[in-house]
């Protein structure tokens, strides 16, 4: 496979796997993955899977923010999942990752941190998300955004007495959400814009934009990709190319 | 030692001998080269097989033969209480140490110098019996990756609870503090030889409980075999579709 034969059919309008430009691949959710987690789910993407898990402990709280809870998201990119990753630390593009989910989560203030607070200046509660590749097949931030999401929908807090977590004892009591941010990241290959890249076509890509955006489509976190440079005519119509395909990912949950 | 038992009926109303209800499948992970799932109770395995492969570093390499290199790691959510802090730890070095001498006794890698088969095991979900169920998922991976095998490997734990002798261990009997206390004694069975490939126990035991114990997880794999065996006919009926 070469570039040449991949644009000759992006002009045409069609991928290799028959999608237009613009589709996602079949999208599946599925909740309650891991009942050791206190929320899970599993994303596919064709056959792209990408499993999250939410943890919460009570700890002390920041000392500039006495009175929210915590949030951090984490990536491990699974050597089970491709035989392009391997064992040890978070690799450069885990840790980004991971970052890119955590931003889409906190800068559109997705959870009301106020609401984990136990005792100001005391004890708080965290979540840590945990996103794990068990697949990987291309268009794993959106995955992973989407799995990450879905895991806090699922989330149960458990009971906390006498200043101790019963892990075994889950409440009816929900993370307190506010905002459902859906990351789309599309992809340039040559003069084109594509979502949902499988590995063969990521491979060819220029360069990338993830934006996430808000039900009311704020746009509140972006992240560009790859080492090619970007018009201000081509960023936009990658934003409206996301604003399109939010709505649609969304509607999954 | 007292012959009275504490334990008299199981926390989840199994017989002694009944494994928790138990599910298998082939192929789970595309890109691998070898995949399987395998869940019991609320224990949940994953296991992928890369390989045979070149092997790097080099100096790792041996002319004379392929390697096995197995890798168990719980997924951060999937521990009983806290997050497990992702890296590895001490415990799973040495799970993927015996993991591994459980399941060499099977391969045959004179045909691969120089390379490695890796496995990877991840646990998504775990109420005790991780390592006999990253067993009996990786097992049925390396079959499915087309690796030479002279046998399956089947494993499961069983132990002594409240003086009870007992097979597949919840994480709540692993933690029983009555009287006797909880004994748990991991083992993999070659379900053909009837051979053991993985023992190990934390606890105490006399001497012909250990052999009764083991009588009773030899008796448990076949069924694991089995089921194994159902999984592995099923990837590869749905190939020929």
């Amino acid at each position: 496979m070469n570039k040449e034969h991949l644009l000759s059919y992006l002009e045409k309008g069609i991928r290799y796997d028959g999608r237009k430009l613009n589709e996602y691949r079949d999208i599946k959710i599925e909740y309650d993955v891991s009942k050791s987690a206190e929320g899970s789910a599993q994303v596919s993407f064709g056959s792209t899977i990408m499993i999250a898990g939410v943890k919460m402990a009570v700890q002390k709280p920041y000392e500039d923010m006495p009175d929210a809870g915590t949030l951090m998201v984490n990536a491990e990119l699974l050597p089970l999942s491709s035989p392009e990753f391997e064992t040890g630390p978070p690799g450069i593009y885990a840790v980004e990752l991971a970052r890119v989910v955590d931003r889409g989560i906190r800068e559109s203030h997705a959870i009301d941190t106020h609401k984990l607070c136990i005792e100001a200046g005391e004890s708080v509660w965290s979540v840590s998300i945990d996103v794990c590749s068990i697949n990987a097949h291309g268009g794993l931030i959106d995955a992973s955004s989407l799995a990450a999401l879905a895991a806090l929908k699922d989330a149960r807090m458990p009971a906390y007495k006498d200043k101790v977590v019963d892990y075994g004892n889950k409440t009816d009591q929900s993370v307190p959400m506010e905002k459902e941010p859906i990351a789309v990241t599309v992809f340039k290959i040559d003069k084109y814009l594509i979502v949902d890249p499988i590995p063969e076509e990521e491979k060819f890509a220029d360069a990338r934009l993830t934006i996430t955006v808000t039900k009311d489509n704020v746009i509140c976190s972006l992240q560009k990709g790859g080492a090619v440079a970007l018009t201000v005519d081509e960023i936009d119509s990658m934003v409206a190319l996301a604003i399109e395909k939010a709505p649609e990912l969304r509607s999954k949950l | 030692m007292k012959s009275s038992k504490s334990y008299k009926e199981r926390f989840d109303k199994r017989g002694w001998e009944e494994c928790r209800p138990m599910t298998a499948k082939v192929g789970i992970i595309p890109e691998a080269d070898g995949s399987a799932m395998f869940q019991v109770g609320n224990t949940k395995a994953l296991a992928a097989v890369y390989g045979p492969r070149d092997l790097h570093p080099k100096f790792m390499q041996n002319p004379k033969t392929g390697i096995l290199r197995v890798n168990y790691n719980m997924m951060p959510f999937s521990g009983h209480g806290e997050r497990v802090r992702p890296g590895g730890s001490r415990r799973s070095k040495e799970l993927g140490l015996v993991i591994e001498n459980s399941l060499m006794p099977v391969l045959n890698l004179k045909e691969y110098p120089n390379s490695v088969v890796d496995v990877f095991i991840e646990l998504p979900q775990t109420d005790a019996g991780t390592r006999c169920a990253g067993i009996v998922a990786a097992s049925m991976a390396l079959a499915h990756a087309g690796l030479e095998m002279t046998d399956m490997v089947a494993a499961v734990a069983v132990g002594k609870v409240g003086g009870q002798l007992v097979v597949d261990l919840t994480y709540d009997e692993e933690a029983y503090d009555g009287e006797g206390g909880a004994t748990d004694l991991p083992v993999a069975v070659l379900p053909n030889s009837g051979k053991v490939t993985l023992l190990q126990m934390d606890g105490g035991v006399s001497r012909e409980d250990l052999k009764e114990a083991v009588e009773m997880a030899k008796r448990a794999s076949m069924q694991i075999y089995d089921l194994q065996k159902k999984a592995l006919k099923e990837s590869f009926t749905e190939v020929q579709k």
